[in-house]
């Protein structure tokens, strides 16, 4: 069927910031759809309230929003721009949900704005467990036992027929947030009430558990025309009871018949029928037993999802670029394969190797939560790899996480192996190998894990060959062994560690054997057609089809996996870089494990290498490519310490010098640096005990900032008041040694943040943004609310950052991007820290200053000079535009939301406005922090606090705001004349402060740390508006910027303006 | 135990015998089913091949009594990347390491097959070997050599049945707890249809389906005369699928010419294009072939796309048929025949295999379609035929 003609204008909606659950897949899955109905010729406007997406670039909608995605502010988008059409399923749940109010509330009719690609329908069937139920039962599929209660006597009755354990699911919440598993009536009443708290409907679904059974998701598509065709199987290693988004995936499945798994298909395309998906992808999800084969049906989501992010990587094949040129009418027989070109999107993908994904947590940034797994995710991240083995791509996603852990450098008895064997955690695997190191059975194995015996078998010969190896000497090792082990996916790391030699002994070896690795294409056919699309893994096989081209080249380095302190800004910059270089006339070559990514589209790049991040692969890469250039500032920390050792093996590095990055992170030479160019920087030491810490901090004071020197991102560091938690901190949480020094800082308590973007190209600086962060020092710049331009900070302050910024950018020769970090205090201007790399503001700064830094850099890499670009010396930005953060708090119950120098959120949003209160205000909304308009304010600061509290009291009463505090805060205001209530503390009597939060009396609450007495109190306060989704302020600044936001708010203005207009004015 | 695969152009891959020990040698085709390599082990229409599974990781599930296709393996040999050490499969009785073993079949793992997929596919498909312990190589490449090309061979009647024998079994339910299936299992109510299968290498498959629609199904040798059918006063004739070229299956396109217009026939795959040769057309042999699970087929009458399994070397030439026929069915990747019907005669036929296993199930209308066409022209008395759409 022809595309259709009676629409012209579709609005897309994004998927909001990263959050556990719904991270960078939806960038990709957004940024193809509005590439492809571009192309189609149809108007796309784009809304989604993150920055860092390369689907908010201005380049790739006609126009582009970004605003908080509630009903009020899109409504206020369709308002102004009248679409035709609006595509909710490739923006994740936020989007399908969104469409649904938009609808309820009457506005897709009264604007005459159509669905496309779902219908309200089958948004509720999919979304609704009940409705879902019914519809599989009416097709004759299965689905466990259950039913679903609006209250907990409701619940309990239905878990009396259902039996324990039971699994507890939250109606309409975000990747299964607060559902569990209870094995008695005490878990059960604590989660049903939770669930039932936290779903909007109020609605939980309580289950019979098919936990152990074997888990299997099938990626489906549906025209117009009724064709539906499987795309991707996969198959969960871990078994039914680890969330599937925190589970293992193979794809594709390994453990099936045919005649189950066309039953499984059969299925699968009976619900997609049942469900009324008429166009686009839907991901189903199954339960088997594995002892009759018996197949429930889990769930269904109508939308591009996780897992169609991971199927289009581990296929070839988009389904969000497909799914949205089936939702304005094409049909899959006239949709060619990009890949093959002559044959049609209408077919199966057949895959000729291995996809495993692999999970990446966070939980060393919580540490009171526990590290178990459940249904309800808790990953950040993930990595995927392709070898033409399971064994093979299950230890490249293994060294893709960068975890750097070992399977044997522990000593555990048996007891504790069987329990974390039994308990699913992110380190099962490694002791699974463990275990197996140490001669358990498969069927022992199978008893705890309840992993498919196939998986445990092939397991097994991984640890076999280790422990085979183990203690061999390297020379010793025959060319055959080698070459076993080499195809079995070990690193050359793994095989030094092995034999007590080096890496690059190893490498020798093979050098000196001619083992090396070839590459081969992901095809969608398994070779049956020529593929078109250098889209490649390595594998140590015969044949190598890379084919590399005689053009001028560049491999840009990705970030890796996703995680806290690094994640979607780092890949925006890659995909930059690789956009900017190919405009530039270069074969641009990416370097990516990540399967969520825009840059691991294989759309991005000239060419695409799939493969982990480590020296080793990517120097692989390097020999088979022959480039001009690498590039190792975009991708974050990963690829940056690869820079060195790329360099010494004689790999020419683009950009600012490996030297320079490594001097900027030497804190010794870099302290040199900055007082020989007489630039202030806190006082500071290096001690390696706790006799020589505490010297330190004789000499400079406290508090002081505290952190070990071998981890980076802020890992473990802390703000230290004295030298008891000093000895604590040490002794407790990191240890000191001669290898293993920690640093030590001057706190500078109070101080204003201020960050600096800047590109440089070894002669001319130019400033991108200058960034103040709403929330004090002593908070991780990444957790930090920042605003641009600055409103607080003195012209003279600013002057002296230009200067330093410019000093220090030629200084260290700095060719592409730079971001430092400043403090103010008492009117000096201190450098915390510097980083000639991209930052994580680099995306926030581009969509604020209309001028995309990343690609600007990267020609400055390859050697164009700034004044081509005829810049000014600072850019411009004319209106308000802030950046807040967004945290997993809700994902780890118990854990304290009490912010730090470590990193803890997930995601940004970007709130833009003429006025800094509504850009606050907005990018509040767009955080999920509903800022109150009215109502009770609940106080209680600090003593230092207690002075500047006043101003920012006086304005919330002004506002209208009936104000409650305790004791000392109270007597404060009451002491200024302003009227406040008085309120017990936890301790003090009922109804206290948390009574009055989860009785929904309280709105807002500003609560400064009052330090260690008071601490359990404030956890408690902070715990329970997490959960009753209060805004909880722990600042000053933070509360003055809350107050003009609510001052905003008051005003009830939705204003929305497209990037695109912003920058038409800049001009 | 080391290995190698020879090819007749020269080229030889190294890799470890798996199953069998010995020599064998046959046709190299690749299939790119990611699940069934029990089916396609033991379909007929393998006979005379050595398939090589792009798939990497073979025997993942091991074997079982119910996935057999028909009486025994039929491929000459297997290639593949690595043969796996199945787990405890609920349905599974043996392993496939001793399941080729016991059968005999000569197999080799830890070979690239994607090489040798790539090779083939430029080469086109070639006789080859599989050998394992020593091996004098030239010598093997040599032996290829002389032996046999696929065009002009008649292999139907190599595996076809002796003798005629009723087939009454009807589709395993592997899920007996399952209430929920084969919702076209026969009532008892309807007489059943008799039907006349003349086995060129049929699949069980084919048979179960037959059964499940309600058909009495005897089945004939492939030699068996086009008097001999009409003297059994069947009510439908179906034509199997099979091995090889069709073109020296004389005897089956003489029968089905004379057959045509007398009783309604199905055909799949050989039969198929024993009845493209029967109206008229002509044959030829396709480079690779089609084999798989994945291949799209547009069903001309809807517009809409089945996802076919596909097992043929040799193909009915589109711009051969003639005017009597129409065509139905159309391979969207290079747009080969898949299937036509004869204008005024109960007659279709497809070139794929509608009972798929392994593969999709898209395609099992057909099975009740031809109970209609039966229907249809018993009601019309033998008159004309009259397509009804």
């Amino acid at each position: 069927m022809p595309k259709r003609s009676d629409i012209k204008k579709i609005l897309v909606i994004g998927s909001g910031p990263i959050v556990i659950g719904q991270a960078c897949e939806f960038d990709y899955s957004g940024t193809q759809a509005c590439k492809v109905l571009r192309a189609e010729g149809y108007q796309v406007v784009l809304v989604n309230s993150n920055p860092a997406t390369i689907m908010t670039d201005p380049e790739l909608a006609d126009r582009t929003y970004i605003e908080p995605l509630t009903p009020e502010f899109v409504e206020a988008i369709i308002l102004e721009e009248r679409p035709d059409a609006l595509l909710p399923t490739v923006g994740g749940q936020t989007a399908l949900n969104l469409a649904v109010a938009l609808s309820e509330k009457g506005v897709l009719d009264r604007q005459g704005v159509e669905l496309i690609g779902a219908q309200i329908k089958s948004i509720r069937v999919g979304e609704d467990r009940l409705l879902f139920k019914e519809a599989m039962r009416e097709i004759g599929l299965e689905t466990p036992r259950s039913g679903v209660a609006y209250d907990f006597k409701e619940a309990r009755q239905i878990v009396r027929e259902v039996g324990y354990p039971a699994i507890i699911r939250p109606s309409f919440t975000l990747g299964g947030t607060g559902g569990g598993i209870a094995y008695n009536a005490e878990e059960f009443e604590q989660l049903a009430k939770r669930g039932l708290d936290l779903s909007p409907a109020h609605e939980i679904l309580i289950e019979e558990s098919v936990i152990g059974w074997k888990e299997f998701e099938l990626e489906v598509m549906r025209d117009l025309k009724d064709n539906v065709v499987v795309i991707c199987s996969i198959e969960n290693f871990d078994p039914m009871g680890v969330h599937t988004g925190d589970s293992i995936t193979v794809a594709p499945v390994q453990t099936l018949t045919d005649k189950e798994y066309q039953f499984m298909r059969n299925a699968a395309m009976r619900i997609i029928r049942k469900v009324g998906v008429e166009t686009g992808g839907s991901n189903i999800q199954f339960a088997v037993n594995p002892r009759d084969g018996r197949l429930v049906v889990i769930e269904m989501n109508p939308r591009v999802s996780r897992s169609s992010a991971l199927a289009s990587k581990a296929t070839g094949f988009p389904i969000a670029k497909i799914a949205a040129k089936l939702a304005v009418g094409l049909t899959l027989d006239e949709i060619p394969n990009d890949i093959t070109l002559k044959t049609p999107a209408c077919f199966e993908p057949t895959i000729d190797y291995v996809v495993t994904k692999i999970p990446k947590w966070a939980f060393e940034k919580f540490p009171e939560a526990e590290p178990l797994l459940g249904t309800q995710m808790k990953s950040v991240g993930e990595v995927m790899a392709i070898g033409r083995t399971f064994k093979e791509s299950l230890l490249k996603a293994l060294r893709s996480l960068e975890t750097g852990r070992k399977v044997g450098s522990q000593k555990l008895d048996p007891e504790q192996i069987r329990e974390k064997l039994v308990v699913p955690n992110p380190d099962r695997l490694l002791y699974l190998r463990f275990a197996f190191e140490r001669g358990i059975s498969v069927e022992e194995a199978h008893q705890y894990t309840r992993i498919d015996p196939w998986f445990l078998q092939q397991v097994r010969e991984v640890s076999q060959l280790s422990a085979g190896l183990r203690g061999t000497d390297l020379g010793e090792i025959s060319p055959p062994q080698l070459r076993q082990a080499k195809r079995l996916g070990f690193s050359d790391q793994y095989l030094a560690w092995l034999t007590d030699s080096t890496a690059s002994e190893v490498h020798q070896r093979r050098q000196s054997l001619e083992l090396r690795p070839v590459y081969k294409r992901v095809d969608t056919c398994a070779a049956e057609f020529e593929s078109f699309t250098p889209y490649l893994y390595s594998t140590y096989e015969q044949q190598c089809e890379a084919e590399p081209s005689e053009r001028r080249k560049i491999v840009i380095l990705g970030s890796g996996p996703n995680r806290i302190g690094q994640g979607i800004e780092f890949d925006y910059c890659c995909c930059h870089a690789s956009f900017a270089l190919k405009e530039d006339g270069f074969e641009t070559i990416m370097v990516n494990c990540n399967p969520e990514t825009v840059s691991t589209d294989y759309d991005t790049s000239d060419r695409l290498y799939f493969e982990p991040l480590t020296l080793e692969d990517v120097m692989h890469v390097v020999e088979r490519e022959q480039p001009e250039g690498v590039i190792v500032q975009f991708g974050g920390q990963t690829p940056l310490t690869l820079a060195l050792p790329l360099q010494r093996a004689g790999v020419p590095i683009i950009g600012t010098s490996p030297e320079s990055i490594d001097l900027a992170e030497d804190r010794k030479r870099f302290g040199r640096l900055l007082t020989g160019m007489g630039i202030p920087q806190p006082p500071s030491g290096t001690a390696t005990s706790f006799a020589e810490a505490a010297a330190i901090a004789e000499r400079i004071g406290y508090p002081i900032l505290v952190r070990p020197s071998y981890v980076l991102g802020g890992r473990a560091m802390v703000i230290v008041h004295d030298n008891q938690s000093l000895e604590r901190y040490i002794s407790e949480a990191v240890g000191v040694s001669q290898d293993r020094p920690i640093l030590i800082d001057k706190f500078l308590e109070d101080a204003f943040e201020v960050d600096v973007d800047a590109v440089a190209d070894g002669r001319r600086v130019v400033i991108g943004g200058i960034m103040e962060h709403i929330e004090e020092a002593g908070i991780h710049s990444g957790d930090s609310s920042c605003v641009l331009p600055t409103y607080m900070v003195k012209p003279e302050h600013l002057e002296t950052m230009r200067d330093y910024t410019r000093r220090l950018a030629l200084e260290l020769r700095v060719v592409g991007l730079m971001n430092v970090q400043y403090a103010i205090k008492e009117d000096v201007v201190y450098v915390l820290e510097v980083n000639p790399r991209a930052s994580r503001t680099v995306p926030f700064v581009s969509k604020a200053t209309g001028v995309p830094l990343a690609k600007l850099a990267v020609r400055l890499m390859t050697g164009r000079k700034l004044e081509e670009f005829g810049l000014e010396d600072e850019l411009p930005v004319n209106d308000f535009f802030v950046k807040s953060p967004v945290f997993p708090f809700l994902k780890f119950p118990g854990v304290d939301t009490i912010l730090g120098p470590e990193m803890k959120s997930t995601g940004e949003v970007m709130g833009v406005s003429d006025n800094f209160g509504q850009a606050y205000a907005k990018a509040q909304l767009s955080a999920g922090s509903v800022l109150p308009r009215s109502g009770t304010a609940f106080i209680s600061v600090n003593d230092q606090d207690k002075p500047n509290v006043l101003p920012i009291a006086r304005r919330l009463h002004d506002l209208g705001f009936r104000l409650i505090a305790t004791g000392g805060t109270r007597e404060t205001l009451a002491g200024q004349g302003i009227r406040v209530e008085s309120v017990y503390k936890v301790n003090e009597g009922r109804p206290h402060v948390v009574d009055l939060i989860k009785s929904g009396q309280v709105d807002l609450i500003l609560n400064t740390p009052l330090g260690k007495d008071s601490f359990f109190d404030e956890r408690a306060i902070r715990r329970a508006a997490v959960q009753h989704n209060v805004p909880c302020i722990t600042t000053l600044s933070g509360g003055a910027a809350v107050a003009s936001g609510i001052s905003a708010l008051q005003q009830n203005r939705r204003d929305v303006r497209a990037l695109q207009e912003y920058h038409r004015n800049d001009e | 135990m080391e290995a190698v695969l020879a090819l007749e152009d020269g080229v030889v891959f190294e890799g470890r015998s798996i199953g069998a020990r010995g020599e064998t040698f046959g046709e190299v085709v690749f299939n790119t089913s990611l699940t069934g390599y029990q089916e396609i082990l033991t379909d007929p229409s393998y006979a005379g091949q050595i398939v090589v599974l792009t798939y990497p990781l073979i025997g993942n599930y091991g074997v079982n009594s119910e996935d057999e296709e028909s009486r025994r393996p039929f491929a000459e040999g297997l290639v593949v990347r690595e043969a796996t050490d199945s787990g405890d499969h609920w349905r599974l009785d043996s392993t496939l390491p001793d399941y080729l073993e016991t059968h005999g079949i000569v197999a080799i793992d830890q070979i690239d097959t994607r090489a040798l997929v790539r090779h083939i596919r430029r080469q086109g498909a070639m006789r080859a070997a599989i050998a394992s312990g020593e091996v004098d190589r030239k010598l093997l490449v040599e032996r290829v050599r002389q032996t046999p090309e696929m065009v002009g061979r008649d292999l139907a009647s190599r595996v076809s049945c002796r003798q005629a024998y009723r087939w009454g079994k009807p589709s395993v339910d592997i899920f007996a707890s399952q209430a929920s299936r084969h919702s076209s299992k026969a009532d008892g109510a309807e007489p059943p249809i008799r039907l006349v299968a003349l086995d060129f290498g049929i699949k069980h498959n084919i048979l179960r389906l037959m059964v499940d629609s309600g058909f009495e199904v005897t089945v004939v040798p492939a030699r068996t005369g086009a008097a001999q059918i009409l003297a059994m006063d069947p009510d439908g004739v179906f034509l199997s699928n099979g091995p090889g070229d069709p073109e020296p299956v004389a005897y089956a396109i003489r029968t089905a010419r004379e057959l045509i217009g007398k009783k309604p026939i199905l055909g799949i795959c050989l039969g198929h294009q024993i009845l493209g040769l029967a109206v008229g057309g002509r044959t030829y042999k396709l480079k690779f072939g089609h084999h798989g699970g994945n291949h799209p087929v547009m069903r001309m009458q809807t517009g809409q796309v089945e996802i076919t399994a596909q097992n043929h070397g040799f193909a009915v030439d589109i711009s051969s048929l003639p005017e009597s026929v129409e065509v139905t069915h159309v391979n969207l990747n290079d747009q080969t025949l898949e299937g036509f019907r004869h204008r005024h005669a109960p007659l279709f036929c497809v070139q794929y295999h509608p009972e798929s296993s392994p593969g999709p199930h898209d395609s099992r209308y057909l099975f009740e379609e031809f109970k209609q066409v039966i229907r249809q022209h018993q009601g019309q008395g033998g008159s004309s035929f009259v397509w009804q759409d």
